[in-house]
């Protein structure tokens, strides 16, 4: 559903917004190196703009603090329509080293709605890239979550009530698979 | 002067060629010492916490369901993928991988959730290494002894005892 009109009204040329909220600027670095030559995102037609209102797609760098929350929300809010928003970096997806602190309200999520998340302290040029194609529908995302599960627990989930003590076994009664 | 200064720019970059990199259709080697993601292997962990102890994020969460059963969650939102937990393992169950292209759209993709049975000694009471797929077959609790009543046969008690009442697995005194 987002995808398709992410496609539709987008016409895969995304206009990027690029709004830290108190991060490093190691994520800034990396996003402004995507547009350098060296990783040319123009020819995608990814361009850097310098307002929201004129914006798709808003980069947020940097947890959301108890400073910028309020000025984020309002660029938020001044992007037109069909808008997206890209957490960038692992303060933007989760809060950051400093999660904890005072001033650090946490994730960007708290402020504004997240549709696209790229971990990495901070993420490659290539992983920006890669998340913004998955965005626009070029490629699959890669990750899923992993789960390991044991097969068969060889002893079941008990509890010591339930156990019925004979002379040499201990038998437990309500046989339960976890 | 101004026309001069263009056929300068022209110059310098005409002598630097084409620089772009091919990455989205061909993608580039990442450097040797490039850490990814961590990745949790699932035979090797023994369950210690040492990687929840460490973690400076606070991303590695460690916790029992029952006395047998420990779970192993990373979240990832916030790792910074220092590699700490890689280090601190004694098992080396924790391998930093060279993946980098960890863009989703919902967060929970890149959480990883272990399920860690452990034993339970009869002597101490603490945890410790799930026996080899051997040493389960000489285990009592592993074996369905009572075959009439098809049960499992349960070793683990609610109460210590002074003696070792099985010699099951043979302690080494160091």
């Amino acid at each position: 559903m987002l995808k398709n009109l992410c496609q539709k009204m987008f016409g895969r040329s995304l206009w990027v917004y690029h709004a830290n909220s108190g991060g490093c600027n190691g994520c800034d670095i990396e996003v402004l190196n995507v547009l350098t030559p060296y990783y040319d995102v123009e020819r995608f037609g990814i361009k850097l703009v310098g307002s929201p209102r004129h914006a798709d797609v808003m980069l947020c760098q940097g947890p959301a603090m108890r400073s910028t929350a309020k000025a984020l929300r309002r660029a938020y809010d001044a992007m037109p329509a069909p808008k997206l928003v890209f957490a960038i970096g692992s303060c933007a997806c989760g809060g950051g080293i400093w999660y904890d602190t005072y001033s650090v309200l946490g994730p960007v999520e708290k402020v504004v709605p997240v549709n696209f998340y790229i971990p990495g302290c901070p993420p490659r040029p290539e992983a920006i890239i890669y998340g913004v194609a998955v965005a626009v529908g070029l490629v699959d995302k890669k990750t899923a979550p992993v789960k390991f599960k044991q097969i068969e627990l060889p002893i079941p989930r008990y509890h010591p009530a339930d156990l019925t003590g004979r002379d040499e076994l201990v038998v437990y009664e309500k046989v339960e698979k976890v | 002067m101004s026309v001069l200064s263009k056929l300068k720019e022209a110059v310098v970059c005409l002598k630097a060629g084409r620089v772009t990199l091919p990455y989205p259709v061909q993608a580039q080697p990442v450097p040797e010492k490039f850490r990814g993601r961590p990745l949790f292997d699932a035979a090797k962990c023994t369950g210690c916490g040492g990687c929840a102890n460490n973690c400076p994020a606070r991303e590695i969460l460690l916790f029992d369901l029952c006395q047998e059963i420990r779970i192993l969650q990373y979240l990832g939102r916030r790792c910074a993928y220092c590699g700490r937990c890689a280090d601190v393992c004694p098992e080396k169950a924790i391998t930093m991988s060279r993946e980098f292209e960890t863009g989703t759209n919902s967060i929970g993709d890149i959480q990883q959730r272990v399920e860690l049975f452990m034993s339970t000694c009869q002597r101490c009471g603490r945890c410790f290494k799930e026996p080899s797929a051997l040493e389960q077959l000489k285990l009592k609790g592993y074996r369905l002894d009572d075959v009439a009543h098809e049960r499992w046969v349960f070793r683990s008690k609610p109460y210590l005892e002074t003696e070792p009442v099985v010699d099951d697995i043979k302690i080494e005194w160091d």
